[in-house]
């Protein structure tokens, strides 16, 4: 087995604000055999971007690769004149990015995109290329593998479309692909999907990938090896197995055990529920995107709304806070209805129930301290003023484990999860009775975003506020939830207690979508592949001689 | 952290503070009265008169420091009040939304169909030009461009979820709008001042250099460049003068805005 | 049909609709606000008696929407009133002003255009650099500048001190082309120099966006060559905002050409809307107004056809 690829200590600087250069990634060693998979795993920020696209010997504008070595087959790409890397860039190193539909040119069809680098490297001819994608449309599962290409990038799907990409990266025959996040960008079912083609892709034609993702799930299913990046450094690397069986770093052990918390359900109390949403019909214009919707939350309890992007499940907390007025159905708050839009009902009522966002950068006005963000709810409902109300925003940021120090700062001054724990302390400072969480922690880091779980659950069990919690990401589900409502295109195709919609037999979308929760195991992706029928990829397992192998 | 300030800014800076200065108290260190006819018609350079003698024999630096304040002050109010305008039918067309935003924003797009210089010369037709007549019209004209961008930067806050949190606290349009939304648009208001303010400066001395803006004998810049234009055909670079003046104010204006709208972009780019 | 011709066709009524409310509003500009056109035309010598009589013969005492459906009929017919102050029909007194005055914004169109595009990327080329320095500080301070200023300024120098043009563009009709050429030099420069400021920031601007497209990095990691990258990728979706940015700004130069005109005596329509305005010939500002407005609504409605159909997705719908 081959040595393909061999960074050596290598330093990356960035522009600062301030115009001086700093160090981004600091020494990272990455070794890479020839048909083997390395799985570069990290938070944002991390410097996985940056490690990848140094594989092509590539820096964004305002970044420099500083000093280190970066060998191809033994060949020096740091350094090396620019003509002599746009032979290996596109030839020999190809590269799928995040966002497929960012990358492809909007002006060209997508055939002529994909065999556009093989073509000018001179390695095939037109039809030669042609013929090469084709087979790879087909390979990858795109529909009318003979016609795909001919249409423009935006008269296609984002997963298709991304499919498409890897089939850009792979008509040259390159001997690294580096792929980039290449399915973050997508909804979970989706995901899968993609993942699997790739994994088919790369299984057959014989080539070196370095697959980049924040997910830890994700990757054990295509890479052999694995390097865990953290603060631009390497903090651990070993064989994907190991990895997963025996983590060495405590940052690493975090990753791997993450996914594995679970809370019991608890009882439906034997009381009337507190929140309660009745037949519901919502529509933006003429675009309906609920329809029939009913739901019921009761006191210190937690109900999950589960579904992907456009299931409707935000329009549904629209719904509930009044931002948006249903044109069929109605809202209960104990019992008793509400107003349908949040102009109409009393000050009392929307003390009662508290929203509480996904993006915390935007959640927070970034030009008031976090004392007049926590403190205003305060002198708004209760007219709480002066001293009394610092002593009670200093309670409420205890409350959510922030210092009192903070109550100064301004949101700029927080990191994402700070700014979440203070949104969260604006909500509880209007003592509500539910808290809507939408997707309160996917905009965060994994370990981060479990932290802010645990403190949510620490509050109910303190003050018993019922949450109605809105997440495409079953795993929290399991954590948080007593109730699930499934959600598909505006209806809610099952509900229940978690441990009834989580146990079979489930409605076939639950399914799929219980099925797209990518396990912490190395034959996961396979199994579920198998499970619904695809053909049967040949299973890699994490043996490189194995997969050297593979015709 | 704040870039250190480039030099173009540092030198546009130190000029508009010097031509604020001057347009405060200009006509009290102004050597002659505007009016008064001194000398000869367009004497050269001279100790008398460092700036020479206009067409009718008046002091030129008198009635360059007499038309400082004039002209920097007429158009400071027009862009003043073109901003209180703009800005409020802005926030409101934005914080509203609905018809209010459907209705003002029609309206404006109608307006800025015509180019301003265009409306004004129809309007001052009829229109007596008076200081007043001259700053309603620049500011109501120029206002249709200042509810534009206050429309835009509102509309990018008005949709953040700050903003629809406190909506759904309850507070009333005068919290949203002074302290939710006003805050968070002010530096590219801050920045777009200075241009309108260059632009003013630009249109007022247009409409004077055209016969339209302030009329005679009251001195102002534009209409000084129109007066002395003859003189050109005898070699004398008389118009130049206040020409000159009126570029360099507006170069140093912009200078500074060049600098706070790089400022801003860099911040928004990292 | 195409989605895209009933996109233009829209986009087209939606101009005539603007042409009619721009109508209106001239029309509203000069009759409706307070002042009245009979006592400013006979300014302090102004009896009661007089000005009725004034008021009868321009037609004046009839209700304004009257008078303006009048004048609308009468424009669609092309016939845009008679003058105030010498009694002419006012499409004769236009005519010649009008094709001087377009002969003078093409001339200046032909020099700025071309030079602001090749200077746009000149400093996209070198962005960063001291060349792009020097351009953006040159152009800042161009589009500063008030044109009557760069015009004297232009003929002090090349009239006066070193007599190489006329400080009058002095044209009349039958003249020959190149005559005519050398006439206008000085106002097509001045023209040109505060355009060319606005119209290179433009572009530069618009190819720099397209530039940090993540499509040019795609390209740049294929290891294409970086004129391929810019001919191929970055050029065909840069075409659409540089005609875009050229389209609205010949739509600012045909509103600079008033003052131009002015200090060249130059025998255009902006010249004889300035002096109409002094004289208070409404009939007249009225005509100008409308044709520098329609001038004006037309080009930046050729602007939204011409990014209609340069957009891919829309000549290519799902």
């Amino acid at each position: 087995m081959s040595l393909l690829l061999e960074i050596r200590d290598l330093h990356v600087e960035a522009l600062g604000e301030d115009g001086r250069w700093h160090e981004i990634v600091g020494g990272v060693s990455v070794t890479l055999e020839r048909s083997r998979v390395l799985g570069l795993i990290g938070e944002s920020g991390a410097g996985k971007s940056t490690l990848g696209l140094a594989a092509l010997g590539y820096a964004r504008r305002g970044v420099r690769l500083a000093r280190g070595s970066i060998r191809l087959d033994g060949e020096e790409l740091l350094g090396a004149p620019y003509e002599r890397l746009r032979e290996i860039r596109g030839r020999r190193v190809t590269y799928v990015a995040q966002s497929a539909a960012a990358a492809f040119n909007p002006a060209f069809r997508i055939e002529d995109q994909c065999i556009e680098a093989a073509v000018a490297h001179g390695l095939m001819d037109e039809a030669e290329a042609r013929a090469e994608a084709r087979r790879l449309f087909a390979k990858l599962r795109l529909p009318d593998p003979e016609t795909f290409g001919r249409r423009y990038p935006h008269q296609v799907s984002g997963g298709q479309l991304q499919r498409a990409m890897t089939v850009m990266a792979l008509v040259p025959r390159p001997d690294l692909v580096v792929f980039d996040e290449p399915t973050t960008a997508l909804d979970v079912t989706t995901q899968i999907e993609v993942l699997a083609a790739i994994k088919t892709a790369i299984e057959g034609e014989d080539l070196a990938a370095i697959y980049i993702t924040h997910d830890l799930a994700l990757v054990v299913q295509i890479a052999h090896r694995i390097l865990v990046l953290k603060d631009g450094r390497a903090v651990e690397e070993g064989e994907t197995s190991e990895i997963l069986e025996r983590p060495r770093q405590p940052y690493t052990r975090a990753l791997v055990h993450l996914r594995r918390r679970f809370r019991p359900e608890r009882p439906r109390p034997a009381e009337p529920p507190l929140l309660e949403v009745r037949g519901v019909e919502a529509a933006y214009g003429a675009v309906r995107v609920l329809e029939d919707v009913d739901l019921a939350l009761w006191r210190g309890r937690t109900v999950a709304v589960v579904g992907e992007s456009g299931s409707g499940k935000t329009t549904l907390a629209r719904v509930v806070t009044g931002l948006l007025p249903p044109r069929r159905g109605e809202v209960r708050l104990d019992g008793r209805p509400l107003q349908p839009s949040y102009r109409r009902r009393s000050r009392d009522d929307l003390r009662r129930i508290q929203l509480v966002y996904q993006m915390p950068d935007v959640a927070l006005n970034p030009r008031q301290t976090v004392e007049e963000i926590v403190g205003r709810p305060l002198t708004f409902y209760f007219d709480v003023r002066g001293t009394a109300r610092r002593r009670r925003v200093e309670e409420l940021l205890d409350a959510v484990e922030l210092p009192a120090s903070f109550a100064d700062r301004y949101p700029a001054e927080l990191s994402g999860g700070q700014k979440q724990r203070v949104a969260i302390a604006r909500a509880l400072a209007a003592e509500p009775e539910v808290m809507i969480c939408d997707e309160v922690t996917s905009a965060l880091d994994v370990q981060v975003a479990d932290a802010v779980l645990a403190l949510l659950l620490e509050l109910q069990a303190r003050t018993g506020i019922a949450y109605l919690y809105i997440t495409h990401d079953l795993a929290t589900v399991k954590a948080i939830a007593d109730e699930i409502v499934v959600m598909l295109r505006g209806r809610v195709v099952e509900s229940g207690p978690k441990s009834e919609v989580l146990a079979p037999p489930h409605h076939p979308y639950t399914e799929l979508l219980l099925s797209s929760v990518p396990e912490m195991e190395t034959g996961w992706l396979d199994r579920i592949l198998r499970r619904r029928g695809h053909r049967a990829a040949p299973v890699a397992g994490n043996a490189p001689a194995e997969a050297g192998r593979m015709p | 952290m704040t870039p250190r300030m480039p030099w173009s800014a540092r030198l546009g800076l130190a000029l508009t503070l010097l031509f604020a200065l001057l347009a405060l108290v200009g006509p009290w260190i102004a050597p002659y009265d505007e009016a008064r006819v001194v000398g000869e018609v367009w004497e050269p350079f001279s100790r008398a008169h460092p700036l020479g003698t206009d067409h009718l024999g008046r002091d030129m630096l008198s009635r360059m420091l007499y038309g400082a304040r004039r002209t920097i002050g007429i158009a400071l109010a027009a862009t003043c009040l073109s901003f209180v305008l703009g800005t409020t039918l802005g926030y409101l067309a934005a914080t509203l939304g609905g018809w209010v935003d459907a209705v003002l924003s029609r309206v404006v797009d109608t307006l800025m169909s015509i180019p301003t210089l265009i409306f004004a010369l129809v309007v001052l037709a009829v229109l007596p030009p008076s200081v007043t007549v001259l700053i309603l019209v620049m500011a109501v004209l120029d206002s249709t461009r200042v509810f534009r961008l206050a429309r835009a930067v509102a509309m990018d806050v008005v949709v953040l979820e700050f903003v629809e949190a406190a909506r759904l606290r309850g507070e009333g349009l005068g919290w949203i709008v002074l302290r939710e939304i006003g805050p968070n648009t002010l530096p590219p208001l801050l920045a777009e001042f200075g241009m309108r303010f260059c632009f003013a400066i630009l249109f007022l001395s247009s409409l004077s250099f055209l016969g339209l803006g302030i009329q005679p004998p009251a001195a102002d810049w534009g209409g000084m460049v129109r007066d002395n234009a003859n003189a050109i055909a005898f070699g004398l670079p008389v118009p130049l003068v206040p020409a000159a003046a009126i570029a360099l104010l507006t170069v140093a204006v912009n200078l500074v805005v060049d600098w706070q709208l790089r400022r801003a972009t860099a911040g928004r780019g990292a | 049909m195409h989605p895209i011709v009933a996109l233009i066709a829209r986009r087209l009524a939606l101009g005539v609709l603007s042409l009619w409310a721009v109508s209106l509003l001239i029309f509203a500009g000069t009759e409706i606000l307070p002042g009245d056109v009979a006592e400013a035309m006979l300014g302090q010598s102004a009896t009661p008696e007089a000005v009725a009589a004034i008021r009868r013969e321009l037609g004046l005492d009839r209700p304004a929407w009257e008078r303006y459906l009048d004048w609308l009929a009468g424009m669609l017919r092309g016939d845009l009133g008679t003058s105030y102050a010498n009694r002419m029909p006012v499409v004769a007194l236009v005519g010649d002003r009008l094709a001087n005055t377009l002969f003078l914004a093409s001339v200046a169109a032909a020099v700025a255009v071309p030079l602001a595009i090749l200077l746009g990327i000149v400093a996209v080329r070198w962005r960063e650099t001291p060349v792009d320095r020097l351009l953006s500080a040159m152009t800042l301070s161009a589009i500063s500048m008030p044109e009557f200023f760069v015009g004297y300024a232009l003929i002090f120098l090349f009239a006066v001190t070193w007599p190489l043009a006329s400080p009058i563009a002095a044209v009349h009709p039958g003249m020959a082309l190149p005559d005519r050429l050398a006439a206008v030099a000085l106002p097509v420069v001045t023209l040109a120099f505060v355009t060319v400021a606005h119209m290179m920031r433009m572009t530069r601007a618009a190819i720099l966006n397209v530039m940090e497209s993540p499509y040019i990095e795609t390209a740049e990691l294929k290891g294409l060559a970086r004129t391929r990258i810019v001919l191929r990728h970055a050029l065909p979706n840069a075409l659409s905002p540089i005609i875009n940015v050229v389209v609205i700004n010949l739509a600012y130069l045909v509103v600079g050409v008033v003052v131009v005109e002015v200090v060249f005596v130059y025998p255009g329509l902006g010249q004889l809307m300035v002096d109409a305005v002094a004289k208070r010939d409404v009939p007249l500002v009225q005509a100008c107004g409308m044709i520098f407005a329609a001038t004006y609504v037309l080009l930046n409605l050729t602007a939204d056809v011409l990014a209609i159909l340069t957009n891919p997705r829309l000549r290519h719908p799902r």
